[in-house]
């Protein structure tokens, strides 16, 4: 599994009900029937991934986070989560709403857009950036939406959700050093990891 | 047309169907009491001590409870030979399998061909019209007299998916797991319009004799086999039959008609004509047109929705059921979008559901084919539910 992966799970209570919005192969949902004793299930667009989680006795549809999320009722898990996704959903605003809408808590990872080597790129050669995160081109990067690190924090203002934890990681998914300082994190953290909960009305 | 001359078989061979005689009959949503109801079955495995591994696989239209064993009168594999036995996908080495013949049916079930307690004829043509809950209560006396409370699992394909999806609406608590496959939770207007091309090419065929073919000795062969045939074609797609046909026209002798009976040009039939009137002439042989009729209008009949004030997701609200619903990529009889308005009503209602659509270019029937992602879903679907149930069987 990996290490951004095993964070997710640290944030999450025992025998909860998560629904893993980009499921992949389903390692995260697995391991959280496994070893939290959770009712986790797992929406996925990659048909052979679901096909491949479904095989493996995980309970994984088919769908995405843009179309599939309005279904379900109003805080039917405890959590729900979005792996490095964020960037590349259609609104990404209307999928947050949505997270917290069916969830009592949303934990969502993206990597930052605002890290100090896309910075210096864009401002040294003009180009748009390509790093190993951001490893596509302009033309066919399936990333429409990227956001650093502050610009994800003044949406969840604006939309009223609580930051209950943050981290920033770096590529690998290790915890990164940059916890005290969201200025530091947005030019230091490659990717960041958030848990939010909708404000109490 | 070119169906060749068939053996005319009334009642069929000599053959004792397994079935059992349920108490008490039943109560037919149209308001008619059956005072008999017989359940013909075949079962595969063994039940546990403690009754909790029971799998119910529900047949589809022309389907019936051989589902892997010989056939008795066609001499063929069961239709679902190829997924239920020791060690395959729906695994008898673990697993207690049951499947009946659905009511209605022309099998050994209660039917058209059976006799009607007030008369002492068969019913023939005046059976009462049944609906997908009729077929299912029927299954679940079955499953009472075998003593089965919970069914581990309810799978179906097309009008067997309609069945596991009846069971889990109206007997949740009896539902551990439900696999409705290449389905819907309502017969479309597409579906309804095939079914009933097909009743009126029965309805018009002169030993039809409304309904009392019987009683004459004859059996709309023609009007049934042209039946199959167009149903036939609406279970396949447009790649396999090329695939499968091509234009190829077939020149032995033996299967080419005379000029006289085809408008051929030149005496000839295509591959694909061929193997339709072979399909339409094998079928009316174990199939009975009554019988085709009292279950088409079933399906034409289900809607689920429509019987919970027009949102499908009240049948399944509070349900514990876990659902694994599977669609076929080149299936234009019940399309992926069908399952998907079925899997967003389940998520509506909370629902624990999976949802693949297996890429195939075999339409319909691809449920019934070698589909190797089909088989590890369903493998893997029923393996997880198994683990589930363990577990909680566990924590009761």
């Amino acid at each position: 599994m990996r290490v951004d992966q095993r964070l997710i799970a640290e944030m999450i209570a025992p025998r909860s009900r998560v629904l893993d919005v980009g499921s992949g192969d389903g390692t995260l949902i697995d391991y959280l029937y496994r070893t939290r004793s959770c009712d986790a299930r797992g929406i996925e667009i990659d048909m052979q991934n679901v096909t491949q989680s479904v095989a493996h006795g995980l309970p994984v549809m088919h769908g995405d986070a843009d179309h599939d999320l309005a279904d379900y009722p109003d805080g039917t898990f405890d959590y729900v989560v979005l792996q490095r996704t964020l960037q590349a959903v259609e609104r990404p605003r209307e999928v947050l709403k949505q997270m917290l809408r069916i969830g009592h808590h949303a934990i969502i990872s993206f990597p930052n857009f605002g890290h100090w080597r896309l910075r210096l790129q864009l401002l040294t050669t003009g180009r748009m950036p390509m790093t190993p995160v951001w490893s596509t081109p302009w033309y066919s990067t399936p990333n429409i939406h990227p956001c650093t690190i502050r610009d994800f924090l003044v949406l969840c203002e604006e939309e009223g959700y609580v930051v209950q934890q943050w981290l920033a990681i770096d590529e690998d998914g290790a915890r990164a050093p940059w916890r005290r300082s969201i200025r530091l994190a947005n030019l230091f953290g490659e990717q960041a990891m958030f848990l939010l909960r909708r404000a109490e009305p | 047309m070119g169906i060749s001359v068939l053996p005319i078989v009334v009642d069929g061979p000599a053959h004792e169907h397994r079935t059992v005689c349920l108490e008490g009959g039943l109560d037919l949503e149209c308001g008619v009491h059956l005072a008999s109801l017989e359940v013909a079955y075949c079962t595969y495995g063994t039940l546990s001590p403690t009754r909790d591994n029971a799998i119910l696989v529900c047949h589809a239209l022309t389907g019936d409870q051989y589902l892997a064993e010989q056939h008795p009168l066609t001499g063929k594999p069961g239709w679902w030979s190829r997924m239920v036995g020791p060690g395959l996908p729906i695994d008898t080495d673990r697993y207690f399998v049951v499947c009946s013949n659905v009511l209605g049916g022309c099998m050994g079930t209660t039917g058209p061909r059976s006799i009607c307690a007030t008369t002492g004829k068969a019913w023939d043509s005046a059976f009462p019209p049944i609906t997908m809950h009729d077929i299912v209560a029927a299954q679940a006396k079955l499953i009472d007299h075998l003593g089965i409370g919970r069914l581990f699992a309810v799978i179906g394909g097309s009008m067997g998916g309609m069945q596991a999806l009846t069971w889990a609406a109206d007997f949740p608590d009896r539902v551990f797991a439900a696999m409705p496959i290449a389905t819907s939770p309502f017969h479309s207007a597409q579906n309804i319009a095939f079914n009933e091309v097909s009743r009126q090419a029965i309805f018009a065929d002169p030993d039809w004799h409304d309904g009392h073919y019987r009683d004459f000795d004859a059996i709309p062969a023609r009007g049934l086999g042209v039946a199959r045939m167009m149903a036939h074609i609406t279970y396949l797609s447009e790649e396999a039959l090329s695939r499968k046909f091509g234009r190829r026209i077939r020149h032995d002798a033996a299967t080419a008609v005379p000029a006289s009976s085809s408008p051929s040009l030149f005496g000839e039939m295509f591959e694909v004509e061929s193997y339709l009137r072979h399909q339409g002439s094998s079928f009316v042989r174990r199939f009975d047109a009554n019988s085709y009729l009292t279950i088409t209008r079933a399906m034409d009949y289900f809607d689920l929705a429509a019987e919970h004030d027009g949102d499908l997701a009240n049948p399944f609200r509070e349900s514990q059921t876990r659902f694994c619903v599977v669609s076929f990529s080149s299936d234009w009889l019940f399309p992926t979008s069908q399952s998907r308005l079925l899997v967003r009503a389940l998520n509506r209602a909370g629902a624990n559901v999976s949802f693949v659509e297996i890429e195939s270019d075999r339409g319909h029937d691809a449920f019934l084919l070698e589909e190797p992602d089909f088989d590890r879903t369903i493998r893997g679907f029923i393996n997880g539910a198994a683990e589930h149930a363990a577990l909680l069987a566990g924590e009761g």
